[in-house]
Order: structure tokens, then C-alpha cells, then sequence
């Protein structure tokens, strides 16, 4: 039990750290979801944001990075966008053929660009920042406040966009399209155009979410190494209830699933490695079973046009 | 021109090419493809084909290892039963996660997928792995255990057969029984199945699902039993998310799914002698399946217009 408490401050700043780009996705659909729409290629954006941060940073270093992934995130977003807004498609159809479509050109591209085998590459990463001041506060202080960048990016994104969203004509106007679309467009509000920019906005999410599993967590691409992620994120904000603050509290306890690998490694206890792998994804089953019933769900979420 | 090259010959240039490569990779498309089309046709979007097929493999070959000295005449008929069983247990999950506690099912049966490879690669590297204890692999079956070729001198074997035999069946079950017309009632509308045609949607949904399991795990018997003779981890290379191109492609009609499965087939196929020979990375065949799901997408816009436009003089 020594042991065990000698880990715990690694394991929830490990934790914070695997939550941070689960955050960003999962806040990024709140969004996307709150005005509708539901975006299976969040998957496909933030495997576009993983490759375009490892682009970014090899050309202009790690802020490079950040942005050229965010920008491929929004990318991917923009042609589902069309898909789903201008050509009606099915919302889960058009979003699982991003996510396929991105997966397959991040890996394609990777192996024409860095090699057929798909070396191993390291690239220049965010270090962590140690907040003068509260990094030495007792306690959590050194947990949360040394913390590579995009975390305290996180950490502002929570309260604005519980601000955006509760206190600003264009949010009520997002939650009035995913509630009830016909009277929100009676009342004046273009639907279209704000689904696309809830839509857009929701990629580059995605996106900086792939950007910071890169360039703060990994430090590498792997193809595929999205893993799933999109449709965590997408299970988190059912478990966050389509709130803000419950999804940002649900992509914590994921962020802590994920770390339990990093702590089972440093224990060395005497069960199959692959039931950590596992254990994120079985998770979500669960706490979504238990979870039961829609009744939180925007009323036009996934209604195709 | 020279990759296109590699891609043709690879798929068709040699009858060796055609039955040996491209029937041998759409058969777990075939299988799978009918798996998916049966789900979506009752509103089910069952995305879980790949971990369904793992499962599949995996019950198959601890049959195979199991019961290596038993008559092929039994041991081959029992791994396409157990595989079955297996993917529909597996599916069976997302079925009752749906029915009894309303959880999408895109996101279960994607996590079920992620759940179904790491239990495999858990059974190769431990209770299943062959005796050296090197290889994350398990032993080669026995030859009993080995599915039987349908050629002379070609490696197509019984797998195609059930798949042709499944899509023969599932059209007639569609299109000619009560219970396939409940399931297109229940794809076409759930609320009007429940109200007008008295339809239980909900036992209707569960067994879609099963039987969509069941098809996908027979794909992962057919993989071990004919292809691989062992069970590995990178078993599939994407097959369950290509299934979904496939059942998309055809529209959903088994007979159709037959020929789009023995595209991907020769696409899958001269992808990896594309590889070979001319170094293109096959993953491109992922960007081709996603450009045809988004094809398919674009041409139903097309056509739904084309019908508005044709009753809007009526109706003005």
C-alpha cells in the first residue's frame, strides 16, 4: 500500500494528461450534438489531427503542430458537414465513413511520407509548464498545474463555453435547433449555418484533441492511434448527460481509465496486461447501461433531414 | 499506372489470382457483408461485425485445437456452430444493451470490437498460445480441422460456399417470409410496424441482431478454418468495417452483396500485390471503401431529388 500511495500523485496527473484530449473531443460533440447532430467522424478528425500535428511540428515545430491539427480536425468536419447538411445524408452512415476515410488517408499518407514500414518518428512535444505560484500549492497543486499546455487550455474552455452556451443569444440559439428546429427557424434563427459552425467547430475539437494526444502525450504517430477515442468521447457526453460541466467530469474519470495502464505497469501485478487495454471500453458499456434511457438527449439529436 | 498494373493482375490476371486471392478475401466479406445488411435492414447498425468475427474465430479455433483427432465430417460442421454461437453471444451483448438499458448500439458494438482484440490478443499470448510460448499465435490445427478446398489446386474453400448459400437464404427469408417482412417493417418505420402491423420491434431487433452475429462469427470460423489455420491476433485486416461498403454498396439486397463482396474481394486482393510490387500501401483500400460509402450517400441525394422534382408538378 506504500507503493500504492507513492503512485497516486503520477497516476492522477497521468490521468489529467489522458483526459485532456478526451476532454477537447468530448466537449468539441457536446457542441456538434446540442445543435443535433451526431458526428461519428469526430474518430476520423482526430486521427486527421494526430497527422496533422505530426506534419505541423516536423515543418514549424509544436505550436505548428497544435494548429495544422486543429485545421485538419476542422477539415474532416467540413465534408461531413456537406454531406450531412447539404446532401442529407444519414448522420451515422456519412460519420463512420469519415472516420474510415481519415484513417485510411492519415494511414496512406503516413506510409508514402515517412517510410513504408512506418519508422517510428519522434517530434517535438509540449513540455509540461509548471504554473509559478499554484504548481507548489499542497496537495493537487503540482497535479494540476504542471500540465503541458493544451491542459490549462481545457481548463479555460470549461467556464467559456458554459458561458457561450447558457448566457449568449448564439447558444441559446444552438440548444433551440437541437431541442425543437422548426421553431427555433420560426423564430428566426438560420439552423443551417449554425449546425455547420457547431459541426465545424466540433472537428476542430476532435482535432486539437489528436493534436495534443501527439504532441503531449505520445510524442509519435502510430496509425490508428486514435483508438477508439472518438467514440469514447462521443459515449462521454451521453455519461456527461449533455451538459458541460458533466461532461468535462466524465472525461476525467475515462482520463483515470486509460492512466490505470500506466499504473499497472509501474505495479507489476500478476494479471493479463490486455484487460487494462480493455478495461476504458468496458467501462463505457457499463457506466452507459447504468446510465439507462435517452432522457437527457437533445430531441433532434441524429434526426436525419 | 504501374500500382494499377500490380492491382489488376494481383485481383484478376491469373485464374490463380481469382480463386485463390480475390474469391479467398471476399468470402469473409460475403459473410460479413450479409451480416451487415440484415441489421441495417431492421434499423440495426450493427458496427460490431469485425469483433463479432473475432469471437467467432476465436471459439472456432479452441474447438479445432480441442478436438483435433475428431472426423473432419464433425469437427468442421461443429466450428461453424460454435462460431456462430460465438458471434452471436457476442452481438447478443449489444442486443440487450439496447433492448434493456437503450444504449446506441454504434457505440456498444464499436466498443465491443475494441473489447473482442484485446481478449484475442490476450488468448494468443496466453492460455491459447502454441507450446514454444514465442510466437503471439496458437499451435496449427490438425487437419481434420482444415476447411475444404472447392477447387483442385486453388485455395477457395467450403467458407465461399456457406457464404453463397447464406446469401441464397437470406433473400428468400427477406423477401418471402413473415418474419423477414417484420424485419423490413420494423427497418421501414419502427413506430408504424409496432402500431399498424402489431409487430413486436423489440424481439424483432434482438433477433436481427443475433442472427447478424451468427453470420459474422461464421466469417471468423471460415477465416481460421480455411485461410489461416490458426488463430492470430491481425486476423482481420478491417474486414467487418469494409462489410459495411459492401452491404452499403449493394443496397442492402443479399443477392447484390454477392458481387459487391467479390469487388472488395479483387479490390483487398490487388491492394496487397499493389503493396508488393509496386510499394503502394494497401491501406488505401480503406480510402476506397469510405469513397464509395460517401458515393452511395451522394447518389441517394441525387435520386431522392430526381423523385421530388418528378411528383412536384402534381402536387403545384
Amino acid at each position: 500500500m506504500i507503493e500504492f500511495g507513492v503512485l497516486l500523485l503520477p497516476f492522477l496527473e497521468a490521468s489529467l494528461r489522458t483526459a485532456t484530449p478526451l476532454g477537447f473531443a468530448a466537449l468539441g460533440e457536446l457542441v456538434t450534438e446540442r445543435a443535433g447532430v451526431i458526428n461519428l467522424g469526430l474518430e476520423g478528425a482526430i486521427i486527421a489531427g494526430c497527422f496533422g500535428a505530426l506534419a505541423g511540428a516536423g515543418l514549424g515545430g509544436p505550436y505548428a503542430g497544435v494548429l495544422a491539427g486543429i485545421a485538419a480536425g476542422a477539415a474532416v468536419a467540413m465534408v461531413f458537414a456537406v454531406f450531412v447538411l447539404a446532401l442529407r445524408a444519414d448522420q451515422i452512415i456519412a460519420g463512420t465513413a469519415m472516420t474510415l476515410l481519415a484513417l485510411g488517408i492519415t494511414g496512406t499518407l503516413y506510409r508514402l511520407v515517412y517510410g513504408a514500414g512506418g519508422a517510428a518518428l519522434d517530434t517535438p512535444t509540449l513540455a509540461p509548464w509548471a504554473l509559478p505560484g499554484l504548481s507548489s500549492l499542497p496537495g493537487l497543486g503540482p497535479v494540476l498545474f504542471t500540465q503541458p499546455l493544451p491542459t490549462y487550455v481545457l481548463y479555460l474552455l470549461v467556464p467559456a463555453l458554459l458561458w457561450w452556451m447558457h448566457r449568449t443569444g448564439a447558444g441559446l440559439a444552438l440548444r433551440a435547433i437541437g431541442e425543437h428546429r422548426a421553431a427555433a427557424e420560426a423564430a428566426g434563427v438560420r439552423s443551417q449555418r449554425s449546425r455547420a459552425a457547431a459541426i465545424i467547430f466540433g472537428g476542430a475539437m476532435g482535432g486539437l484533441s489528436g493534436a495534443t494526444l501527439v504532441l503531449a502525450q505520445v510524442g509519435t504517430f502510430n496509425e490508428g492511434m486514435s483508438a477508439g477515442r472518438g467514440f469514447i468521447a462521443i459515449a462521454i457526453v451521453v455519461l456527461g448527460r449533455w451538459s458541460v460541466l458533466g461532461t468535462a467530469l466524465a472525461a476525467l474519470v475515462f482520463g483515470a481509465a486509460f492512466a490505470l495502464q500506466y499504473l499497472f505497469q509501474a505495479m507489476d501485478w500478476a494479471l493479463p496486461y490486455q484487460l487494462f487495454l480493455a478495461f476504458p471500453y468496458v467501462l463505457t458499456l457499463v457506466l452507459l447501461a447504468l446510465l439507462r434511457g435517452r432522457a437527457a438527449a437533445p430531441l433532434e439529436l441524429g434526426r436525419q433531414d | 499506372m504501374e500500382a494499377l498494373a500490380a492491382l489488376w493482375d494481383g485481383a484478376f490476371g491469373s485464374p490463380f489470382a481469382f480463386w485463390s486471392a480475390t474469391l479467398v478475401r471476399a468470402t469473409p466479406l460475403l459473410l460479413l457483408g450479409l451480416a451487415v445488411a440484415v441489421a441495417f435492414r431492421a434499423g440495426v447498425l450493427n458496427i460490431g461485425a469485425e469483433g463479432q468475427l473475432l469471437l467467432g474465430a476465436a471459439a472456432a479455433a479452441a474447438v479445432a485445437l480441442a478436438f483435433g483427432d475428431a472426423p473432419r465430417l464433425v469437427l468442421v460442421p461443429a466450428m461453424v456452430l460454435v462460431g456462430a454461437l460465438a458471434g452471436a453471444a457476442w452481438s447478443g451483448i449489444a442486443a440487450l444493451l439496447r433492448r434493456r438499458y437503450g444504449v446506441l448500439e454504434v457505440i456498444s458494438t464499436i466498443m465491443l470490437n475494441f473489447v473482442a482484440a484485446a481478449m484475442v490478443s490476450w488468448l494468443v499470448r496466453g492460455p491459447m498460445q502454441e507450446p514454444t510460448r514465442v510466437y503471439p499465435q496458437s499451435s496449427s490445427f490438425a487437419d481434420a480441422a482444415h476447411w475444404p478446398f472447392l477447387l483442385n489446386g486453388q485455395r477457395l474453400h467450403l467458407g465461399f460456399a456457406l457464404g453463397v448459400l447464406a446469401a441464397w437464404g437470406l433473400w428468400w427469408w427477406l423477401e418471402h417470409s413473415a418474419a423477414g417482412f417484420r424485419v423490413r417493417a420494423v427497418g421501414g418505420g419502427a413506430r408504424a410496424a409496432a402500431s399498424a402491423g402489431g409487430v413486436d420491434v423489440g424481439r424483432t431487433i434482438s433477433r436481427v441482431f443475433l442472427l447478424s452475429g451468427a453470420l459474422a462469427g461464421v466469417a471468423g470460423a471460415s477465416e481460421v478454418g480455411g485461410v489461416t489455420w490458426a488463430l492470430y491476433e491481425g486476423l482481420s485486416p478491417g474486414y467487418g468495417y469494409t462489410a459495411i461498403a459492401v452491404a452499403l454498396l449493394a443496397r442492402l439486397d443479399p443477392r447484390w452483396i454477392l458481387v459487391t463482396a467479390v469487388f472488395f474481394g479483387a479490390l483487398d486482393a490487388g491492394a496487397a500485390a499493389m503493396q508488393r510490387d509496386a510499394q503502394v500501401p494497401s491501406v488505401v483500400v480503406q480510402i476506397v471503401v469510405a469513397l464509395v460509402v460517401l458515393a452511395v450517400l451522394a447518389a441517394r441525394y441525387v435520386h431522392a431529388r430526381r423523385l421530388a422534382q418528378r411528383a412536384a408538378p402534381e402536387t403545384a
